[in-house]
């Protein structure tokens, strides 16, 4: 079944496409080739999955708040054409109305503003953000470049787009941007301990930093339909709702919103930015998400690996953008639910509450490996343990950090 | 292969030497940073992947941070950087002086050191091979850093613990 | 624990994503303009004339020109000429008709004193709100031709003050007839009666007292 599944026409498709693409061409240029497909390949991919999910955020956080979202952009009548389609087609085409809209805007910049590095700071955002994505495995054998150390190389693309922040921020020679972009910067150091942390676990257990081998490592099924996915452990379930909220803060994205929300210091580190920079950061910090959400799905969800052992038939490649349009989805229910953290509750949040739990976390995953050998009843002992590990100090904490506050009441006008 | 290394080696050596010449101390902290990104590439070209990721997370990602907050709160004019002295003649010759001993003896030392080609084939740079190297041949030094590592870290906690006792009237 | 009250939050917005598909309450957008909101009975904007009979709105106005909406108009911006000649109203009596009545409706602020002291029911509130224009001072001074609107209009817009207004007017007209009708019998009774009393009966001219008006507010 696996067997079969693994030689489906679908799933070898890409590769064999690519293949038969580098070969039309002689051998000097074949390197360039293959790598410049592969390249241009996750462009198309994931800037379409870009515009398709701004657009899906706003009509799904316009519907969990009882409104529709843009459903009005069709199709532009081409003066050319003989017909005109009047359907407005759900809306979808709203994300090309946006590039167009962002590419006509007057570029202004400050004239007192540091005019060099105003200009780089968006292409380092965007070009760091892009780079993450060529350690994500896709698909079986669909990985852009198959590093040995993988988690790292992501990590380390990822914390220099925090350098970019910075330079948008003094660049703009405007105090309140160099003030949000110093909170911007806190924010997104504080984030970072938790954000590692919560995966070393899966670098103890699984014992490697390539990503290949950590989706291949997921993939067995107890009786054909329970799958190994890491989330299904109890450490891996506490190691990914770490990385969730610090995935969340990493990405600047609501609750963690402060940097760029609109009532706080105007747009923060982004004020002086107009036009395509501006759209250049924005998507920046989508590709963030989406690069740290198909980490998540690649660490902690199976990656490409189907849940149940008769649903191979699907290719490998949509089970990974299934999962990934699911975690997405999530994020954006998130953001229509809850409030903005102050930037004094962010921080406190990450280091007194995030950190220790995580580090536990790690503790909980050594206990894992070194008990692996246990079998039969001993196995309900160990998921015990385990779970004893990551839940009795989450309520402790929990109940400990929120000593002293009472419950919110709520008194509305009679 | 070398036009590679010498353009690393240019942009590092490029970047290392401008970062002393601007004035504008911001723009040298950032292209010291440009010299710690050159490295990293130099590691890769060697094919140190490892160590060339850890170099961009811990370098570009978190000391450039350190650099820059202490830059910035510690700046206390926004236009005149720096007070530089004038250059009279006596500071010129001491400076070449000082200057041609220093390049001498590296340059003493460069030559007269023999560079052998690698003999056997290169170590195997598996990340679990350095893992093991590291706990294995290395582990007491990894003790000790992993020690002061941890020291830190929960010094960095206890303050920010302390800090919010402190504050607990005023904050909801 | 920590965080229930999250997952509280998350299922109520749950509940919001999966109502707003079927549940009216939990989608409050009205597509304008392929949709409206139904506007409330007593909402109003911009005043109208009444006409009787919607085949001759000019003619039958039920306004007589007596401009005391004009003058009660607090920013002045209804103008009013009276016509020369008169034309009979709904109940046979000649009234004036304005030759000309204009609302500047770039000044109008739709307070509804003119509906309040017009004693012939003659202007009404209107509900428009889509008389945009692109022309900004001719279009937006609105003349008779376009304030003239049917008395059926004024039930559509405004059912139960419509249903008031006729029951008190067609009240009103009643009284008035069977007071002529009175008086006509009461009249007839006096010729009747009269020819039987001697003719020679001065006729005191009944001397009316001064019009006690004082100055006037």
């Amino acid at each position: 079944m696996i067997i079969a599944a693994a030689n489906s026409y679908l799933e070898r498709a890409p590769l064999e496409w690519r293949d038969w693409a580098v070969n039309l061409l002689p051998v000097p240029l074949q390197w360039l080739t293959h790598h410049l497909i592969t390249i241009v390949g996750v462009l198309a991919v994931f800037g379409l999955f870009f515009a398709f999910t701004t657009v899906a955020e706003r009509k799904l956080l316009g519907r969990l708040q009882n409104r529709l979202g843009p459903n009005r952009s069709g199709v532009p009548k081409f003066s050319i054409l003989p017909w005109h389609l009047k359907h407005k087609l759900f809306g979808l085409t709203q994300p090309f109305a946006d590039a167009i809209k962002a590419l006509t805007k007057e570029d202004i910049v400050p004239a007192a503003a540091d005019h060099v590095l105003h200009f780089l700071a968006p292409v380092i955002v965007v070009a760091f953000s892009l780079m993450t994505f060529a350690v994500l495995p896709f698909g079986r054998n669909i990985i852009p470049v198959d590093l040995d150390a993988a988690l790292l190389y992501f990590f380390a693309a990822g914390a220099a787009t925090e350098l970019a922040i910075f330079m948008a921020g003094w660049s703009s020679r405007n105090k309140y941007s160099l003030l949000a972009a110093m909170r911007a910067l806190a924010q997104l150091i504080s984030y970072e301990l938790p954000l590692i942390l919560s995966v070393v676990p899966i670098v103890l257990v699984a014992g490697t930093l390539s990503t290949k081998t950590i989706v291949v490592n997921q993939g067995f099924w107890t009786f054909g339909f329970l799958p190994h996915w890491f989330i299904f452990t109890p450490w891996g379930a506490a190691g990914f709702l770490i990385f969730l909220v610090a995935a969340l803060a990493e990405s600047n994205r609501s609750p963690f919103d402060l940097p760029e929300a609109e009532s706080e210091l105007i747009a923060g580190h982004l004020t002086e930015y107009s036009g395509f920079k501006y759209a250049l950061f924005f998507m920046a910090e989508y590709f963030g998400l989406t690069a740290l959400s198909g980490l998540g799905v690649t660490l902690f969800l199976g990656g490409w690996q189907a849940p149940c052992a008769f649903l191979e038939f699907i290719p490998s490649y949509l089970w990974f953008m299934m999962k990934l349009v699911g975690m997405i989805v999530f994020f954006i229910w998130v953001r229509g639910t809850l409030l903005r953290l102050r930037i004094d509750q962010l921080t406190r949040l990450a280091w007194q509450f995030l950190v220790p739990l995580a580090l536990l976390n790690i503790a909980n995953a050594a206990f894992w490996v070194l008990t692996s050998h246990w079998s039969g009843p001993l196995q309900l002992v160990r998921w015990a343990v385990s779970l004893a590990i990551v839940v009795i100090p989450f309520l402790v904490m929990g109940r400990s950090l929120t000593a002293g506050y009472a419950p919110r009441t709520y008194r509305y006008a009679p | 292969m070398t036009f590679a290394l010498i353009l690393i080696a240019v942009l590092m050596l490029g970047s290392a030497a401008a970062a002393m010449l601007l004035r504008n101390l911001i723009h040298s902290a950032l292209l010291l940073i440009l010299s710690w990104a050159g490295v990293a590439m130099f590691y890769l070209w060697a094919g140190a992947e490892f160590v060339a990721f850890a170099q961009i997370l811990v370098y570009v990602g978190a000391i450039s941070m350190v650099v820059l907050f202490a830059v910035l709160l510690t700046r206390q004019n926004q236009v005149a950087d720096m007070l530089i002295e004038p250059a009279t003649r006596l500071r010129a010759i001491s400076a070449f002086t000082v200057g041609a001993c220093l390049a001498a003896v590296m340059a003493s030392a460069i030559l007269s050191s023999h560079f052998r080609p690698p003999a056997a084939a290169a170590p195997a740079t598996d990340v679990k091979q350095i893992g093991l190297d590291l706990m294995q041949h290395h582990g007491a030094a990894l003790l000790i850093v992993g020690v002061i590592l941890t020291v830190a870290l929960l010094g960095a906690t206890v303050l920010a613990a302390t800090e919010a006792k402190r504050n607990r009237e005023d904050t909801p | 624990m920590l965080g229930t009250g999250i997952i509280k939050g998350l299922a109520v917005t749950a509940k919001n994503f999966l109502g707003s598909y079927h549940d009216p309450k939990r989608m409050v957008t009205v597509e304008y303009p392929e949709q409206k909101t139904v506007l409330p009975e007593n909402y109003r904007n911009f005043p109208f004339l009444i006409a009787e009979n919607a085949a001759d709105p000019m003619g039958t106005l039920r306004c007589v020109a007596c401009q005391i909406c004009e003058k009660e108009c607090p920013p002045q911006c209804i103008i009013i000429e009276k016509s020369k000649d008169k034309k009979p109203d709904a109940s046979g009596k000649m009234q004036l008709y304005p030759a000309i009545f204009g609302i500047d409706t770039s000044v109008c602020m739709s307070c509804q004193i003119c509906v309040e002291v017009c004693p012939f029911d003659a202007i009404k509130m209107d509900k428009v709100y889509e008389i945009a224009t692109t022309n900004r001072f001719e279009d937006l001074f609105l003349t008779r031709e376009r304030l003239a609107k049917p008395n059926s209009y004024y039930h559509e817009i405004h059912p139960l003050e419509a249903a008031e207004v006729d029951g008190r007017l067609a009240a009103d007209r009643k009284a008035a007839e069977d007071k002529a009708k009175a008086a006509a019998a009461a009249k007839a009774a006096a010729a009747v009666a009269k020819p039987t009393a001697p003719a020679a009966a001065p006729v005191v001219p009944a001397v009316k007292p001064p019009v006690a008006g004082g100055p006037t507010p």
